[in-house]
């Protein structure tokens, strides 16, 4: 009796594993059967027709690639700076770190939708309109949302993600490494960058890559702060508005005069969004159990 | 000041937060000697060792009251400079710590970050001049470019000595070396230090009593913090002056 | 004493010529000191030192610097998001208070002859989908996180780990597409639901997007719990899963409680799911098969068409703070009891 209702216990919880695997599945599965059809050398590298209902979404994956482009040349730097403040600097025992960390920690939690509001409230009303002000006194110029501005707002939602991740690795790297390069007459900086940060180099990696695919696949931030529906041209510039994958689906499904036209190409167009998160993802999580072999070992 | 003391401790105290690790520590430790630290675990020789070359300076909360004098300087000076200090006074530790890096790199790696090689071949030179004088040379000189960890345990503590080594250090000190090696390792170390001695002050710390009395010149005995006894070492094993120093050699605790 | 015939000693003297004193002040000071007596002790500052000294401290600096600003930054995002939204604090705008959102009527009607901004029908919302999303994903994915951590085979076991953390990488615009474009209409067919998208469906979505945190988190406080705890129960004679049931889930329970008091955040604040999935409609209702609308997909949907700075617009941002404390809030207890469980678990083993 006791083994009937164990192995009816380990039955069912094995069935919710499969559930959640098969929920999986599924949306892969309708995504890429459905998303198949429409995808070839064209749609990629062609610009939407018709109002969206023929033609390619070159630009939206320009303007992705650009956005994430942007948003990774400020979020990676800085949050390994901040990473090395943290993990090499700051007292893990004082007030101040016990703050900040946990400030770092809520902003991963904090919903998207919210840093779409700091976008506008700061970087576009705040610091674009500021500029304007000092540089171009009666025109728009920076304060109107950009692709500059939606790659800030995008880099300040990727930060934590870094920061944890890179904070991570080097703390996992051995104290012994640190007081061996010490007692060699090398300074606290030699040590951090001659020994510390190559060995945290894949967690440089796997943080650059979560918020790349973070990055990549966010839309909430980027609805006020730069998107666009359509653009007839590709932006040139860092103050002009740009196409965005995930936003171009949203708008494709809400607002599409005729859904059932567009289905193929919305379908291809998130056939092509998933390609490009899973592959970023897949290779986060590749580096990060290499990693785990290497430190175990 | 007496030319043959390298460093010379006077009544130090040392403190980790508000419990007390040292008590009123004076040693005179002499150039060109091997002097041994010896007493149970948790005696603060190792806390002692530490505070000669300011290792413990990265714990936080610790505190040194008295002075600590390298050839007639104060160690802890606010004009000492930490980085100069560690390395002219040399550091090996318990478990062998080479960088994961390249056999060659890990040697290469203190003459760089203190410039003092102008040169590759200049380094080329002091990376097999200081694995010769840690007895590696021969071993390791077919494949230099090799990681660090494919060598032996005991390979890769004669490896952190030549590392050591190659920032040209004055003084020496040695955290156990020797205790996570196999006997063999461990008598290769042993005459390494012996060799090493012509040139360098060595100050090492021991669990075993055997080869301090093997390799050392000197010995102290330390006890709770307190250095019970300092003398010759022979002197200290056969005759000595303190009861808590011969119930401990003979055996009768720690 | 053989002192002089040690590896470095013609490496010294040759430094010293080699290196032409920049900083000779600094090496003379020390230099009679120690010169005279000992052969082989160096200057105390050799030139480069002093260099790479103050190298050392502008880079400690710089890091410093970089820190705090980034730091500050975070800090300002909720400064930054409340400033749009305090006026009302203090003035009527577009006939707009910061009392509005408690006002009668209970609707959400922004636009129309007289604009109604009463918030209980989106905090009404919100709740019935967030319930909906956390009754779903909380039984799958702890069971899952059970299996994973006490039962599977550890050779599958590295399998469904990353599997699970695809679900995870997939945005979330995908799944709020998915389930409007395909399970929406699986749904109504199957129960006849008067509105294809409604309460359910969104929840449903949700469901995908917490599903992979609560798994995670709970996997990884259960993972946490020592050997120890499970081989004595074991060794008294008690089975796998009354092990798993008995000894390790309470003992690994308050990061499970994490699990899901971040899970419940997440389910709250995702925007693009319920955006795409609710049918964005603000109907006062408790019935799960009517259409809803959020505090997330209210801001989402309404900040594009709103006059800059007015009192709608203000509004939002109101709405915006709101979500960022409840949320918050949420976090911070979540972490609190991650870091218990890691204190139960450290001070047992």
């Amino acid at each position: 009796m006791r083994r009937m209702v164990d192995r009816t216990f380990v039955a069912m919880t094995l069935a919710a594993t499969l559930v959640i695997l098969a929920m999986i599945a599924i949306i892969l599965g309708n995504v890429v059967i459905h998303g198949r059809d429409r995808l070839s050398w064209e749609f990629l590298t062609a610009a939407p027709e018709q109002g969206m209902m023929a033609g390619g979404i070159f630009p939206a994956i320009y303007g992705t690639v650009l956005l994430v482009f942007l948003m990774s040349i400020v979020a990676v730097p800085f949050g390994v700076l901040v990473a090395i403040y943290f993990a090499e600097y700051a007292r893990a025992e004082s007030r101040l770190y016990r703050w900040t960390r946990m400030a770092v920690n809520n902003l991963a939690g904090v919903p998207s939708i919210v840093f779409g509001l700091f976008g506008l409230g700061f970087f576009i009303q705040t610091i674009g309109h500021g500029i304007d002000q000092v540089l171009y006194p009666g025109y728009l110029v920076y304060g109107q949302p950009s692709v500059l501005w939606a790659a800030m707002t995008m880099a300040v939602l990727t930060l934590p993600v870094v920061i944890i991740t890179v904070e991570e690795t080097m703390r996992a790297v051995p104290q012994e490494y640190r007081e061996a390069s010490l007692a060699l007459g090398a300074t606290r900086l030699q040590t951090i960058l001659r020994v510390i940060l190559p060995q945290a180099w894949s967690g440089v990696m796997t943080g650059a890559i979560l918020a790349i695919s973070r990055g990549a696949g966010e839309v909430a931030p980027v609805l006020f702060t730069g998107a666009a529906y359509f653009l007839p041209q590709l932006p040139t510039r860092a103050n002009e508005q740009f196409m965005h994958l995930g936003y171009h689906i949203y708008a494709m499904s809400t607002q599409s005069p005729d859904v059932e036209a567009t289905k193929p190409i919305l379908y291809s167009t998130v056939f092509v969004l998933l390609v490009l998160t899973f592959l970023l993802n897949l290779t986060a999580i590749l580096i990060r159990n290499r990693m785990r072999r290497w430190t175990t070992r | 000041m007496d030319d043959q003391i390298k460093i010379s401790v006077k009544s130090a105290n040392f403190f980790y937060g508000s419990q007390q690790a040292l008590h009123e520590v004076n040693i005179s430790i002499r150039r060109c000697f091997v002097t041994a630290l010896i007493g149970p675990s948790g005696c603060g020789k190792s806390t002692f060792l530490r505070a000669l070359n300011r290792m413990n300076d990265l714990i936080p909360g610790t505190r040194l009251e008295g002075r600590v004098e390298l050839d007639g300087q104060d160690v802890y000076s606010s004009s000492m400079d930490v980085i100069q200090l560690r390395r002219r006074v040399g550091m090996i530790f318990q478990r062998s710590n080479p960088f994961p890096m390249s056999i060659y790199e890990n040697v290469a790696y203190g003459p760089r970050v203190n410039g003092l090689m102008k040169n590759r071949a200049e380094l080329d030179v002091t990376v097999e001049k200081t694995l010769r004088s840690a007895a590696l040379w021969d071993e390791v000189k077919d494949r230099l470019a090799r990681s660090a960890m494919s060598l032996s345990g005991g390979q890769q503590q004669r490896l952190c000595i030549a590392r050591a080594l190659a920032v040209e250090p004055e003084v020496l000190l040695m955290d156990e070396p020797a205790s996570a090696l196999d006997p063999i390792s461990t008598a290769k170390v042993e005459e390494l230090i012996y060799e090493l001695k012509r040139t360098y002050t060595i100050v090492i710390v021991t669990h075993n009593m055997q080869q301090a009395a093997r390799v050392s010149d000197e010995t102290g005995f330390f006890l709770n913090g307190r250095l019970v006894e300092f003398a010759e070492t022979k002197k200290l094993f056969t005759a000595p002056a303190k009861r808590e120093t011969e119930d401990y050699i003979t055996g009768r605790f720690g | 004493m053989k002192g002089n015939s040690r590896i470095g000693a013609e490496n010294g003297v040759g430094k010293m010529e080699s290196a032409p004193s920049r900083h000779a002040d600094n090496t003379a000071a020390d230099d009679p000191a120690t010169e005279g007596q000992t052969p082989f002790s160096r200057p105390l500052f050799p030139p480069q030192s002093a260099v790479r000294n103050r190298i050392d401290r502008l880079g400690e600096l710089f890091i410093s610097a970089v820190a705090f600003v980034v730091i500050a930054i975070i800090f300002l995002i909720f400064i930054y998001v409340a400033r749009e939204a305090a006026p009302l604090a203090w003035r009527t705008i577009d006939g707009i208070s910061i009392w509005s959102p408690l006002q009668t009527p209970y609707t959400w009607q922004p636009v129309g002859g007289v604009p109604k901004f009463n918030i209980l029908p989106l905090i009404v919302g919100t709740l019935k989908v967030t319930l909906i999303a956390m009754l779903l994903a909380t039984p799958l994915a702890l069971a899952a996180a059970l299996y994973t951590a006490e039962f599977a085979p550890p050779s599958l076991r590295e399998w469904i780990k990353p599997a699970v953390e695809v679900l995870a990488g997939i945005p979330s615009v995908v799944i709020g597409f998915f389930v409007l474009i395909v399970l929406a209409s699986w749904l109504q067919d199957a129960f006849g639901f008067q509105f294809r998208l409604n309460a359910l469906s969104a929840g449903i979505g949700l469901a995908f997007a917490v599903i992979p945190l609560i798994y995670t988190v709970s996997e990884d406080a259960l993972t946490s719990v020592p050997k120890l705890y499970r081989e004595a129960s074991l060794a008294l004679g008690a089975s796998k899963p009354q092990t798993a049931v008995r000894v390790v889930l309470p003992a690994a329970s308050p990061g499970i409680f994490a699990a899901l008091v971040l899970g419940f955040g997440r389910a709250i604040g995702e925007t693009m799911i319920v955006l795409l999935a609710s049918g964005n409609a603000s109907m006062l209702s408790l019935s799960p098969f009517v259409p809803v609308r959020t505090l997330s997909a209210t801001i989402a949907s309404e900040l594009g068409e709103v006059v800059f700075g007015g009192g709608h617009y203000r509004v939002l941002f109101l709405i915006g703070v709101v979500l960022f404390l409840i949320t918050s809030l949420l976090n911070w207890i979540g972490a609190r009891y991650n870091r218990r469980l890691r204190q139960r678990l450290s001070g047992a083993a």
